[in-house]
C-alpha cells in the first residue's frame, strides 16, 4: 500500500492530467455523432500525435531544468527533408526514414553540443538553433510541397487493420488473433512503440535518471560523481531524436512538405504547454514524457469539445468561433497556472524561493 | 600604445566591445557587396543609416521592455499580442485619447502579468505565454464582431513617420526610453532592488524589501513599453494588423542577450541592449539588400547570435 | 583488518592552491593515516575547505604531490577519487531532493539487469546501507526532499558508507544531525574506523572533534601548523593555534541589572502547524535572550514567524505593549516595529553574491538615503563607509563583489546591512556557524554593545558555549515548546543539555532556573 502511495504522490501531476483527460474526452463522445466509435478514435488520434512526439521531445531538456526553443524548427526540418526523401521504393523509403531520424538526432546533438561545450544557458541556444533550424528547412522547401508515400500516408493515419490490407500481408482474410487488435488506431500504435521502445529502456537507463539528477540539483549530481556532461548530451540527443519522429509522423500524415517558421513556433510554444500540464517541473528532476503525452492529450481535447458544442443549446456561446480563440486561451492559462502554480501549499514563504 | 589598447579593452565592457566590433563587420561586409554590385557605399550614407536608426527604434523600446524582465531573471512572452492588442485597441478608439487608451492596455496587462507571477508564483515563462494566447483570442473576438477601425491617429502617426531636426521621431522616443530606463535601474531604489531579485530574490525577500510589488511594477513597465512601440509600429505601417507583434519576439530577447545581459537576471545595461538591437537591425537590413534568401538570412542570424554568446557569454559552471 | 597504525594512507607534499591573486593551500605537507580519525581545524580562511576539496577531487591543486595506498594520484573529478576509495560527504548536501533515497544511495554505478537499473536490488542495497546507519525508519522509496534535514544527511552518510570507502571525507558533515543521530555517527564511525577506515573530518565543535578524533591537525593562513594526538593540547592551546595569539576573554562581560529589563517583545502563545505549540516569553530592553535545545526543535521556525516569514501563526506579538500583526517581512522592518533577522544561511538568504559589498550593506536602508525618487550617493557611501569601519569589515573595495569575502566577512556584511535599519529588535540563526574565533569574538562584543544600547536580541545558537557567554537569559525549546527559562547564572552547560533533552536539571544547578 505504501509502495502506491508513493507512486501517485510521486506522479500527481500525470495523474490529474489524465483525470482531466478522460473527463474531457467522454463529454465529447457523448456529444459527438460518431461519438465512441473507432473511426472518430482514428481521427482524433491523427491529430494529436504529431504534438505528443514533440511534446516528448520537449520534456527532455526541461528535465534538465532548461528548455528548447527549437523543437518545432527542428520538427520542421524534419519534415522538409521527409518531402524529399520518404518515397520511391521500400529500399528509398528506408533510407528515408533513416535519414529523417538521423537529421532529428543531428539536431539535438548540435543543441547540446553548444549548450554543454560551449556552457550557455539552453534558452538562447535553442532560440538560435532554432532559427538555423528553420533555415534550412526553408533552404529544402523554400515553398510548400513535396511528396511522401501515399501507402505511409493511408497505413499511418488509420487503424492497423489498414497495414495488411494496404501491404497485402495476408492474401485473403487476416488470422483470428489479429482480428482483435484491428481497430487499434495506428498512431496509438506508434506511441506505444515509440514509448516501449525508447522512452521507457532510456528512464530506466543510468545516462537517464542522470538527467533527473542534474535538473534536481546540477552541483549535488557532480559532487556525487555523475558524469553530468554525458548525462546532457544524451537528453538532448534523445530531444532530437523525437523531434525527428514528430517531423517524420508529421510529413507521412499531411503528404507533403511545409517549412514554415510560424507554424514552427506554434508548435514550439504548444509542447511547452503540454509539458506543463502534464506535471513535469519547469524546474527540473520530476516529470516524463508520459505526462507530457497526458497533457497533450488534455490540449487535443479541449479543442474538440469546442467542436462539439450546439450552438442551439445554452452553451451555445462557446461554440461561436469568434470566442473559440479567446476561451481556449483563457484555458490554457488557468491549465498552465494550475500546473504550475506551487503557492497554494506553501506555509512558509520561504519556500517560494526555494 | 598597446598597453593603452589593452586598458582601454579592459574598462569597456566586453559585450559592447564585441558588439560593436561586429557591427562595423556587418557594415564593412555589406560596403564590399554593394561596391562590387552596385559600386556604391550604400550602407555608408546618413540617409541608409538613419532609415536603419529609425526601424531600430522600434525593436530598441521592445528590448527595452524585455530587458526590465530579463534583470529580474524572467522572461515576457506575451509581448506579441500586447503590441498588437495596444495597437488595435487604440486604432479602434480613434481619437486624442487614443494613446492613452493604448498605453493604458499595455499597464493592464503588465500588472496581470506581474500579478501572476510574483503572488501566484507561476513560472513567468509559463504564465505570460498563456497570457499571450488569451489576448490574441481577445483581439480575435473584438476585430471579428465588430470590424473596427485599424486606421492609426494623426498623432500616431506624425510620431512614427515625422522628423525632428531631421532625426526620425521614433528615434527620439527611443533615446527617451533610454534615459528614462537608466535613470530607472541606476539612480532609483526600484532599479537597486531589480538587480537585486535578478541575483538573490530570497535575500531580498528576507531583507524588508517588497520584493513582489517590484516585480509587478517591472512586468507593468515591460508591458506598457511594448504598447508604445505598437503604437509606434502601426504608426509606421499605417495600420494595425494582426500578426504585427509576432516578428519582434525573438529579436528582442536576442537583442537583450546580445547586449550582455545574463538571461538568468541580475546583470545587464541598456547600452548593452541598445548595440545588440543596433547589431540585429543591420544584419537583417545588410543581408536583405545582398538580396540573401530568407532562408540564408534565419540561419545566417542563428550563427551569429551563438558566435556573441561563446565570445563572451559563458556562464561560470 | 585492522591496519597498522604506522601505515600512512593519504600524504600530500608541497600542495599549494590560489583563486584569483589569494592564496587558500601553500606549500601543505599532510599526513592522514589508515585506522584513524582525523580531525582538522582552523579558522575560516586557513585552508580546510580547500585541503578536503583537493583530497575528494573536486579542484585540482596548483602545485604540489598526492600520494594514496602507496600510489602517486592526481584526481581530475570527484569520480577519480571515488575510484581509489576515497569518498566525501560535504556541507552543502549533495543529495539530488526529487529523487528516491535508494536513487540518491546508488546514483552512480547502480545494479544493472539487461542495461537498464535494476530497481529491486537497488532497494535492498539501499535498505541495507541504512539499517547500517541507524535509519531503518526510512522508506528507500521515499522521495528525499520530503525527508527532514536530519534524515537526509543520514542518507548522505549511507551512500558515502556505501562505496565501501578507504578514506572517507566529513565536511561538517553532522552539522544538521540531532543528537541522538550524532551518537549513533560516531559509534558506526569509531567501528569502521577499527576495520581499517581513514577518515578526515572538519568541524568546527570542539567538543565533537575531542570525542570523535584520534588525531588532530591545525591549519593557518593556508599553512599547516601541526598535527597531534587529541588530548596532547589543551582547548586553548589548540584556539592559540588556529589564531597565532592569546584569548584571554572570549566573552564581553554581561550587563549587570538592579531592575528587570522593561520588556519590549511580548510573545503569547505563539503556534504555528505541528511545529510550534504554545509559546510565550518576553525579551527585554537590552536584553540578551537566547534560543537552545537540539537541532529542529522549532527555534529557525521561531524566528521565522517573528519575522513575519511564516503563514497562518497563531497567537499574539506584542512590542512596546502595542500587539501588532506582523505578516510580512516587510511589515516586520516598518519604522513602527524595526526588527531585524540575520538569516540561517548568508550565502542563499543574506546577500546577492555577485553584488558589491557597499550593494549588499545599503539593501535594506535604502529608503533613508532617497530623496524623492533618486537614491543619495553620498549619503549611502558614507553609510556604508560609516558600517565597514565601526564592524571592521576587511574589504579590498567597496564595490568588489561580495563572494570574494570570507565567511566571518561575509556574516559582518549582512550585521551591517541591519544595523543601518536602527533595528531595535535583532533576530540572529546561529550567526556564527562556520565562522572563524576572532570573527566570532568581534560578534559577541557587537551584541553586547548592542544590547546595552538598548536592542532587544534574540539569539538562537547551536553552540551552548556562546548561549552561556553571551545570554542573559536562555530559552529551551524541545518540540515546539519552551521547556525551561534560564536565568543568569543557572545558565550552565548542564542545565543546558539537561533541558535540551528535556530532563530535569540536578538539585544544585536548580538555583535560578524556571521550569518554562
Amino acid at each position: 500500500m505504501k509502495g502506491l502511495r508513493l507512486l501517485v504522490s510521486r506522479n500527481v501531476g500525470a495523474l490529474l492530467a489524465l483525470a482531466l483527460f478522460l473527463a474531457l474526452y467522454v463529454f465529447y463522445s457523448a456529444l459527438h455523432p460518431k461519438g465512441f466509435t473507432v473511426d472518430l478514435f482514428v481521427q482524433n488520434s491523427n491529430e494529436a500525435l504529431t504534438l505528443m512526439l514533440l511534446g516528448m521531445a520537449q520534456t527532455l531538456p526541461v528535465l534538465l531544468g532548461g528548455i528548447d526553443l527549437s523543437v518545432g524548427s527542428l520538427m520542421t526540418l524534419v519534415d522538409s527533408v521527409a518531402s524529399e526523401v520518404v518515397r520511391g521504393s521500400p529500399w528509398q523509403i528506408a533510407l528515408g526514414i533513416a535519414l529523417c531520424l538521423a537529421t532529428g538526432l543531428l539536431g539535438g546533438l548540435v543543441n547540446g553540443l553548444v549548450v554543454v561545450l560551449g556552457r550557455l544557458q539552453p534558452i538562447v541556444v535553442t532560440l538560435a538553433t532554432g532559427a538555423i533550424y528553420s533555415g534550412l528547412a526553408l533552404f529544402i522547401r523554400p515553398t510548400p510541397g513535396g511528396e511522401v508515400d501515399g501507402n505511409l500516408g493511408w497505413v499511418a493515419t488509420n487503424a492497423l487493420s489498414e497495414m495488411p490490407a494496404t501491404f497485402g500481408w495476408w492474401n485473403g482474410s487476416p488470422p483470428a488473433w489479429f482480428n482483435l487488435i484491428a481497430g487499434i488506431p495506428m498512431p496509438i500504435v506508434i506511441l506505444v512503440v515509440v514509448v516501449v521502445v525508447f522512452w521507457l529502456p532510456y528512464r530506466n537507463s543510468e545516462t537517464g535518471r542522470a538527467a533527473y539528477a542534474v535538473g534536481s540539483n546540477e552541483s549535488a549530481a557532480y559532487m556525487s560523481g555523475v558524469r553530468v556532461n554525458r548525462a546532457k548530451l544524451a537528453a538532448y540527443v534523445m530531444g532530437g531524436l523525437f523531434s525527428g519522429f514528430a517531423g517524420l509522423y508529421f510529413a507521412v500524415q499531411t503528404g507533403s512538405g511545409n517549412a514554415d517558421p510560424i507554424q514552427a513556433g506554434t508548435y514550439t510554444l504548444n509542447s511547452i504547454a503540454a509539458v506543463v500540464i502534464g506535471g513535469t517541473s519547469m524546474l527540473g528532476g520530476s516529470g516524463g514524457a508520459i505526462g507530457t503525452i497526458f497533457g497533450v492529450a488534455v490540449l487535443r481535447a479541449i479543442t474538440f469539445c469546442f467542436r462539439v458544442v450546439d450552438t442551439n443549446s445554452p452553451l451555445g456561446f462557446l461554440a461561436n468561433p469568434l470566442l473559440q480563440p479567446m476561451f481556449e486561451g483563457v484555458i490554457l492559462l488557468i491549465a498552465v497556472s494550475v500546473g504550475a502554480a506551487r503557492i497554494f501549499r506553501m506555509k512558509n514563504r520561504l519556500d517560494m524561493y526555494r | 600604445m598597446p598597453g593603452r589598447f589593452r586598458v582601454l579593452l579592459e574598462t569597456v565592457d566586453r559585450p559592447l566591445l564585441f558588439a560593436g566590433g561586429f557591427i562595423v563587420c556587418i557594415l564593412a561586409v555589406g560596403t564590399i557587396y554593394t561596391e562590387t554590385t552596385q559600386g556604391n557605399a550604400l550602407l555608408l550614407s546618413p540617409t541608409y543609416l538613419l532609415l536603419q536608426l529609425k526601424v531600430a527604434s522600434f525593436l530598441g523600446i521592445v528590448a527595452a521592455a524585455m530587458m526590465m524582465v530579463v534583470l529580474l531573471g524572467h522572461i515576457d512572452l506575451s509581448v506579441p499580442w500586447t503590441i498588437a492588442a495596444s495597437a488595435m485597441l487604440a486604432t479602434a478608439w480613434g481619437g486624442a485619447t487614443a494613446m492613452p487608451v493604448g498605453l493604458a492596455f499595455g499597464l493592464a496587462v503588465g500588472i496581470f502579468n506581474g500579478l501572476g507571477v510574483a503572488y501566484l508564483r507561476v513560472p513567468s515563462m509559463i504564465f505570460t505565454l498563456g497570457v499571450n494566447v488569451v489576448l490574441r483570442g481577445f483581439m480575435v473576438m473584438l476585430t471579428g464582431g465588430f470590424s473596427p477601425s485599424s486606421e492609426p491617429t494623426p498623432i500616431m502617426l506624425y510620431l512614427a513617420k515625422g522628423d525632428l531636426f531631421g532625426v526620425p521621431i521614433p528615434v527620439f522616443i527611443w533615446a527617451a526610453v533610454g534615459v528614462v530606463v537608466t535613470f530607472l535601474l541606476r539612480r532609483t531604489p526600484m532599479g537597486r532592488y531589480v538587480y537585486a531579485i535578478g541575483n538573490r530574490q530570497a535575500a531580498v525577500f528576507l531583507s524588508g524589501v517588497n520584493d513582489r510589488l517590484v516585480l509587478v511594477a517591472s512586468f507593468a513597465f515591460c508591458s506598457m513599453l511594448a504598447a508604445l512601440a505598437g503604437l509606434l509600429i502601426a504608426g509606421y505601417s499605417s495600420k494595425a494588423f494582426q500578426a504585427m507583434g509576432d516578428s519582434y519576439l525573438l529579436p528582442s530577447i536576442a537583442a537583450v542577450v546580445i547586449g550582455g545581459a545574463n538571461i538568468l537576471g541580475g546583470s545587464g545595461r541598456f547600452s548593452g541592449t541598445v548595440a545588440g538591437t543596433i547589431l540585429i537591425v543591420l544584419l537583417q537590413s545588410v543581408l536583405s539588400v545582398m538580396q540573401m534568401p530568407e532562408a540564408g538570412r534565419q540561419i545566417i542570424y542563428g550563427v551569429v547570435i551563438i558566435a556573441m554568446l561563446l565570445a563572451y557569454g559563458r556562464s561560470a559552471r | 583488518m585492522v591496519g597498522t597504525a604506522a601505515e600512512s594512507l593519504l600524504q600530500l607534499r608541497g600542495v599549494s592552491k590560489s583563486y584569483g591573486g589569494v592564496a587558500a593551500l601553500s606549500q601543505v605537507d599532510f599526513t592522514a593515516k589508515a585506522s584513524s580519525i582525523h580531525a582538522v581545524l582552523g579558522e575560516n580562511g586557513a585552508g580546510k575547505s580547500t585541503l578536503i576539496k583537493v583530497v575528494a577531487g573536486v579542484v585540482q591543486p596548483d602545485a604540489g604531490v598526492m600520494t594514496f595506498d602507496g600510489r602517486a594520484v592526481q584526481f581530475a573529478s570527484p569520480q577519480d577519487a571515488n575510484a581509489v576509495g576515497i569518498v566525501s560527504v560535504f556541507q552543502e548536501l549533495s543529495v539530488m531532493p526529487d529523487l528516491s533515497v535508494a536513487d540518491n544511495i546508488s546514483i552512480t554505478a547502480p545494479p544493472r539487469r539487461f542495461g537498464l537499473i535494476d530497481k529491486r536490488a537497488q532497494q535492498r542495497r539501499a535498505e541495507e546501507l541504512l539499517a547500517r546507519v541507524g535509519c531503518d525508519d526510512v522508506d528507500p522509496r521515499e522521495r528525499v526532499g520530503d525527508l527532514p534535514l536530519s534524515r537526509r544527511q543520514m542518507v548522505e552518510i549511507a551512500k558515502a558508507l556505501g562505496r565501501d570507502p578507504k578514506l572517507l571525507i566529513l565536511d561538517e558533515g553532522t552539522s544538521a544531525l540531532t543528537a541522538a543521530d550524532v551518537e549513533r555517527v560516531y559509534e558506526i564511525l569509531h567501528r569502521l574506523r577499527d576495520e581499517g577506515l581513514a577518515l578526515l573530518y572538519i568541524s568546527h565543535r570542539m567538543h565533537e572533534i575531542k570525542e570523535l578524533a584520534d588525531t588532530i591537525s591545525v591549519l593557518r593562513n593556508g599553512r599547516h601548523v601541526r598535527t597531534f594526538p587529541t588530548g596532547a593540547c589543551t582547548d586553548d592551546e589548540v584556539v592559540q593555534l588556529m589564531i597565532g595569539r592569546e584569548i584571554i576573554n572570549v566573552y564581553p562581560p554581561k550587563a549587570q541589572r538592579a531592575a528587570p529589563p522593561r520588556p519590549r517583545l511580548e510573545v503569547t502563545s505563539l503556534g504555528w502547524t505541528d511545529r510550534l505549540s504554545d509559546i510565550s516569553f518576553s525579551v527585554g530592553e537590552g536584553e540578551i535572550v537566547g534560543l537552545g535545545g537540539l537541532d529542529g526543535q522549532g527555534q529557525r521556525e521561531l524566528l521565522l514567524a517573528l519575522f513575519g516569514v511564516l503563514r497562518n501563526v497563531k497567537g499574539a506579538v506584542a512590542i512596546d505593549g502595542k500587539t501588532r500583526r506582523i505578516s510580512s517581512p516587510v511589515a516586520a522592518t516598518r519604522a513602527s516595529n524595526r526588527i531585524a533577522l540575520i538569516p540561517e544561511d548568508r550565502k542563499t538568504e543574506g546577500l546577492m553574491l555577485p553584488m558589491s559589498i557597499g550593494d549588499n550593506i545599503s539593501l535594506s536602508s535604502l529608503g533613508r538615503v532617497t530623496r524623492g525618487f533618486v537614491i543619495d550617493r553620498g549619503a549611502e557611501a558614507a553609510n556604508i563607509q560609516a558600517m565597514v569601519e565601526k564592524l571592521k569589515i576587511r574589504i579590498g573595495k567597496v564595490d568588489d563583489p561580495v563572494a570574494t569575502l570570507s565567511g566571518g566577512n561575509q556574516q559582518k556584511v549582512v550585521i551591517a546591512k541591519w544595523l543601518l535599519t536602527d533595528a531595535r529588535i535583532m533576530l540572529l540563526n546561529d550567526p556564527t556557524r562556520g565562522i572563524d574565533v576572532g570573527t566570532k569574538e568581534e560578534i559577541y562584543r557587537l551584541l553586547r554593545s548592542l544590547a546595552d544600547a538598548g536592542t532587544s536580541i534574540l539569539l538562537y545558537s547551536t553552540d551552548y558555549d556562546e548561549l552561556i557567554g553571551c545570554c542573559d537569559r536562555v530559552l529551551i525549546l524541545y518540540s515546539g515548546r519552551i521547556v525551561r527559562e534560564l536565568v543568569g547564572p543557572a545558565i550552565t552547560e548542564t542545565a543546558i543539555v539537561a533541558s535540551a533533552f528535556n530532563l530535569p536539571i540536578e538539585p544544585h544547578a536548580a538555583a535560578g532556573a524556571r521550569r518554562g
